[in-house]
């Protein structure tokens, strides 16, 4: 028994475990808090398409010594400005100028990396590294979710009103054009702090999955925000302490962790569950 | 806030709004209105009735011409939380996790601090707009588990927690039952007495002299504008619509003398019911339905 506890224990006598946890648990955190706005936007494909966007910047900061978020965040909006470029100039479908840009510019992360192995390590940016973090990037990991959380703490109800009916916004004077760049930027920021702690592949689940989760539970935005949040932050602090006895594989028991609270969400959410409905079904009254 | 005891002006000169892949949607429109006024925006589709709201509510920067609002430009107007937009029901998303209460309070925000906390004026405010719609009952519901009605009564209600002075109106009576129809009619009457402009943008031509007092004619400019026995007519009418317009005649119908001329007429705007005295169908042409009937019994033959 003392041995089981021994062990349980074991990952909280180092350093490094409990930077991860911490770390993950406040990119859970504000990637719930932003999920809320992904998910109910249809941002979805877009939170997909920068997450791999930003490879190729990330992977030149390394390759030049500066901060990988800032190399991320110049891939990003110049991912951003070739979508839409394209959307203008052709008859594309958004959807597959989506596609089109953000596999062009993952593919040219990928040939960067395989040109300098020796400057950046291809498994940390795909699959994360939050065990192994730096200090260095660990501050620009606060600095980004900090500044996020503040943001759509302050501005919750505005991005709200946005997402929900942004005609409205515009008539009661609010600048729907800032709102709807806030918002992007908060995306591409959020997803270049999620990709230290779960990898570029997976960055997207962070994103959208903890919003979806919460949406099936519960009717008011309030509340949803504070389900995605918590659920972002706590899946994310016992994805990290499990990683411990997956040899490091963070991002993916946080991933499976949220897709389990999805799942039992699906199923048993008391009103939008499967479950729910079918009762709803079985206990509506028939015509005789 | 501005009171309703002023007058209020809406006044549209000269305007002309092009789209970027060069589509010319409205050319020199001219028109203005005195508040109160209930004015209907007819016209067909692709005519320039949502371009002409679009550039009331300044989504739209026209390429020549202007909007003025109580003598404001557009974004001045939209500052002093002036113009009040309810959508179409088709534009919204009924799936949002938003309540009755949430949507009203939205109309608030404009008159809030930064991060948009109600204050206990705002809640007052948004009571008596659900009240004042009769979903005072309905507050804690989510939007999508209302009725056609209902959910055209919250957005109502937003417009008036905003405290819009112009207010515009997307078709407003598609999907509404009669009885939520006649009370908004009611609603709009009284806002109009309490010298409100509202704007309502318009299929349903039948209900336009029922509870407009002023039309604008459209289509890509102003043709005609003014009070609705003057502008409502035949001619102008059928300026407006080319031959869009399904025209009924029935001096070859079916009706007899012997029913009086009196018909009931039933119509959601596409072809008319028509029944007769005792409830009988009527057709709009006697030869062609004795020649229908006469086949038929020869086919039973």
């Amino acid at each position: 028994m003392t041995e089981m506890i021994h062990d349980l224990l074991m990952p909280f006598q180092y350093d490094y475990m409990w930077r991860a946890i911490w770390v993950s648990a406040l990119v859970g955190g504000s990637c719930g808090f932003l999920s809320s706005f992904v998910t109910l936007k249809g941002w979805s494909l877009m939170g997909d398409a920068l997450s791999h966007a930003v490879v190729p910047g990330v992977a030149v900061a390394y390759i030049l010594g500066l901060p990988f978020a800032l190399g991320a965040f110049i891939a990003g909006l110049l991912s951003a400005g070739t979508m839409a470029f394209i959307k203008a100039k052709s008859r594309i479908r958004e959807d597959a100028t989506i596609g089109i840009v953000f596999t062009a510019y993952f593919a040219l992360g990928l040939l960067l990396i395989s040109l300098f192995p020796a400057r950046v390590d291809l498994k940390t940016i795909l699959l994360g590294n939050v065990l192994g973090i730096s200090d260095q990037d660990i501050w620009q990991v606060i600095w980004i979710s900090g500044t996020t959380l503040v943001i759509l703490g302050f501005k919750w109800r505005d991005l709200m009103l946005f997402c929900f009916d942004a005609n409205q916004a515009r008539t009661l004077g609010l600048r729907a054009g800032l709102l709807h760049v806030t918002l992007l930027g908060l995306l591409a920021a959020t997803a270049v702090a999620a990709l230290q702690a779960v990898g570029a592949c997976l960055v997207v689940a962070m994103l959208i999955t903890p919003g979806a989760t919460a949406y099936l539970l519960t009717d008011r935005f309030g509340t949803m925000i504070w389900l995605a949040s918590g659920m972002g932050i706590a899946t994310s602090l016992v994805g990290a302490y499990a990683s411990y006895y997956f040899d490091g594989a963070t991002g993916a028991c946080i991933v499976t962790l949220q897709t389990l609270m999805f799942l039992v969400a699906f199923y048993f959410a008391p009103k939008h569950g499967v479950l729910a409905s079918k009762r709803r079904v079985r206990l509506s009254p028939l015509p005789p | 806030m501005n009171s309703g005891n002023h007058s209020h002006r809406l006044e549209v000169a000269g305007l002309s709004v092009a789209y970027a892949n060069g589509h010319l949607a409205l050319h020199g429109a001219s028109f203005h209105l005195a508040g109160g006024a209930i004015c209907a925006l007819v016209g067909v589709n692709g005519s320039g009735k949502s371009t002409l709201f679009r550039s009331i509510m300044g989504f739209v920067t026209p390429q020549s011409g202007s909007v003025t609002i109580d003598g404001m430009p557009v974004r001045a107007a939209l500052k002093r939380n002036l113009v009040a937009y309810v959508p179409q029901a088709e534009e919204v998303d009924w799936q949002f996790p938003v309540s009755v209460w949430d949507v009203a309070m939205m109309g608030r925000y404009g008159a809030m601090n930064f991060m948009r906390i109600p204050r206990a004026v705002d809640k007052v405010k948004v009571e008596e707009s659900l009240r004042r719609v009769s979903m005072w009952e309905f507050k804690d519901r989510q939007i999508g588990e209302l009725s056609g009605g209902q959910k055209k009564r919250v957005f109502l209600a937003r417009a008036l927690a905003q405290g819009g002075r112009i207010i515009l109106l997307d078709e407003p009576f598609t999907g509404v039952d009669v009885k939520t129809e006649e009370a908004i009619i009611v609603l709009l009457r009284e806002l109009r007495a309490a010298g409100c402009i509202i704007l309502v943008s318009t299929h349903n031509l039948g209900s336009v002299p029922e509870f407009c007092d002023q039309v604008v004619l459209i289509n890509r400019t102003v043709l005609a504008y003014g009070p609705t026995a003057d502008v409502f007519t035949e001619q102008n009418l059928a300026a407006a619509f080319g031959g869009v317009l399904r025209q009924f005649q029935f001096d070859q119908s079916t009706i007899q003398n012997h029913d009086g001329r009196a018909v009931r007429i039933l119509t959601d705007d596409e072809r008319p019911l028509i029944f007769g005295k005792d409830g009988h169908l009527e057709y709009k042409d006697r030869e062609e339905h004795e020649e229908l009937l006469r086949q038929r019994s020869e086919e039973h033959d």
